[in-house]
């Protein structure tokens, strides 16, 4: 049996500065989610509109993001604003801007296609009912977008959570960082800690993502 | 409805109708494809927006985009040929919808008419089913069910068997027949030729936009007046058919 370098996970505070690590990860994904998902949908609805200023500017907007890997984006407002415009911006903060960006883009297309989908005979038969405009979207179309997005929304965070692992190239400290410096430090004393120490990074993002998706499963299949 | 106009573009759907449609009349309307007979009832709860002339419930203008819209299409129950029912409501949910969020009736009232209504059509327990719980027949029966339970003064029907199997087809005919029985106000498209005939007190024929034929059920099918109604019907006919 080859020396795994599972013991250095137990050796001083490794574990709980792992730990600690995937929280501050889960921290910013949390904040921008809070803040991205409000927007994403407010955007999203905007975008089925038929105003075609609002439809280009958009289209502009979530092309750019879309196409553009987050690493640049996280070096752009890392370390390109502190050049052009003076701010110092911290790292995290950097993080949750980028994250911000990227996740109301991609949540204003997911209520975007949401809000399309619905067959136009929904709207004609709950005009022939006499229904409102207002009781159109309370009763019938609201519901049913919730129900569709909810799935869709949480494969969002945890795709998130998952791309939370480039914000160490702006040298924010979070899961793998902490793991480097762990396996730095211990270089000498057990120079097999990468696999234990990687190992151990590979199911705390598990145990993260893996509820999540559960979860996003389950609502699925409820509601499918 | 007196002299309207619908149009598509340059195409002219409706030309120049005029038609009274009096309390307690079926009405069937027939022609081929494409010759206005489903714009026609469109028109009637609004859906589309008229070119010319104007459409009538007893002295109420009905207008396309009018505040006073939604309470008057609440006299006119319409149901549609996909049995559009609401995919996230039960069948009891989607009944009760229109009346107690719209009429402001109440619930138990309601519930308790809706799920009469459920028994007579043969739907007895399945009001709580969700509509990807039912066959098509069964779904075409709870939307005629849920635009009886507006109380409306007058029912469109829009091609309501057309997309059914041909033995569910049935099932949904005899619910229109013993309406028609009560002596309810309906309009009712379709190309059920039988069915025509046995619900119909007038039947209309529509060709390119045109009432071609306005008659009684007996001499439309016996006896049609013109020529283009009697190259319709003859479609429907199969006794004279060449052996290859």
């Amino acid at each position: 049996m080859p020396d795994l370098g599972i013991s250095v996970l137990f050796k001083g505070k490794n574990l709980p500065r792992l730990l600690g690590g995937l929280w501050a990860a889960l921290r910013i994904s949390l904040i921008s989610v809070v803040i991205s998902f409000p927007l994403g949908i407010l955007l999203g609805a905007l975008m089925t509109l038929k105003n075609p200023f609002v439809k280009a500017a958009m289209r502009i907007y979530l092309e750019f993001i879309r196409i553009m890997p987050q690493m640049v984006l996280l070096f752009l407002f890392y370390f390109g604003t502190t050049r052009a415009f003076g701010w110092d911006l911290t790292g995290e903060t950097a993080s949750v801007i980028v994250f911000v960006l990227w996740g109301t883009a991609e949540m204003s297309d997911l209520v975007r296609g949401c809000l399309i989908s619905f067959p136009a005979h929904q709207y004609e038969t709950s005009e022939a009912l006499g229904l409102g405009k207002a009781q159109l979207y309370r009763y019938i179309i609201i519901p049913q977008a919730v129900r569709r997005l909810i799935p869709l929304s949480v494969n969002l965070v945890t795709r998130m959570i998952k791309t939370t692992s480039l914000i160490l190239m702006i040298g924010v400290v979070e899961i793998l960082k902490v793991a480097q410096q762990i396996i730095e430090a211990n270089r000498t004393a057990s120079p097999n800690a990468a696999f234990g120490v990687y190992l151990a990074v590979f199911f705390l993002y598990f145990i993260a993502c893996w509820p999540i998706s559960m979860l996003a499963q389950y609502l699925e299949r409820k509601w499918g | 409805m007196d002299h309207v106009t619908k149009r598509f573009g340059n195409h002219t759907v409706l030309d120049d109708i005029s038609l009274t449609v009096h309390r307690g009349e079926v009405i069937v309307v027939i022609g081929p494809s494409g010759c206005g007979k489903s714009t026609l009832l469109r028109c009637i709860n609004a859906l589309e927006k008229i070119q010319g002339g104007e459409i009538k419930l007893g002295n109420e203008k009905i207008e396309y985009g009018s505040k006073r819209l939604p309470s008057l299409r609440q006299k006119i129950g319409m149901v549609f040929q996909n049995y559009e029912l609401f995919p996230h409501l039960t069948v009891l949910g989607n009944i009760q919808l229109a009346p107690v969020k719209v009429q402001k009736r109440n619930l138990a009232e309601v519930q308790a008419e809706a799920i009469g209504w459920l028994d007579r059509v043969g739907l007895e327990g399945r009001e709580n089913s969700y509509p990807r719980e039912l066959s098509g027949g069964q779904k075409q029966r709870v939307a005629i069910v849920r635009a009886l339970c507006m109380h409306p003064e007058i029912l469109l029907f829009d091609e309501v068997t057309a997309a059914l199997d041909p033995e569910m087809v049935r099932e949904v005919l005899d619910v229109m027949l013993a309406l028609a029985a009560q002596g309810r106000t309906m309009l009712i498209v379709t190309h059920e030729m039988r069915f025509a005939r046995a619900a119909a007190d007038r039947i209309l024929f529509l060709d390119g936009g045109k009432i071609m034929e306005d008659s009684d059920p007996e001499t439309f099918f016996t006896h049609p007046q013109t020529e283009r109604a009697r190259r319709f019907l003859s479609t429907f006919q199969f006794d004279n058919i060449k052996k290859l």
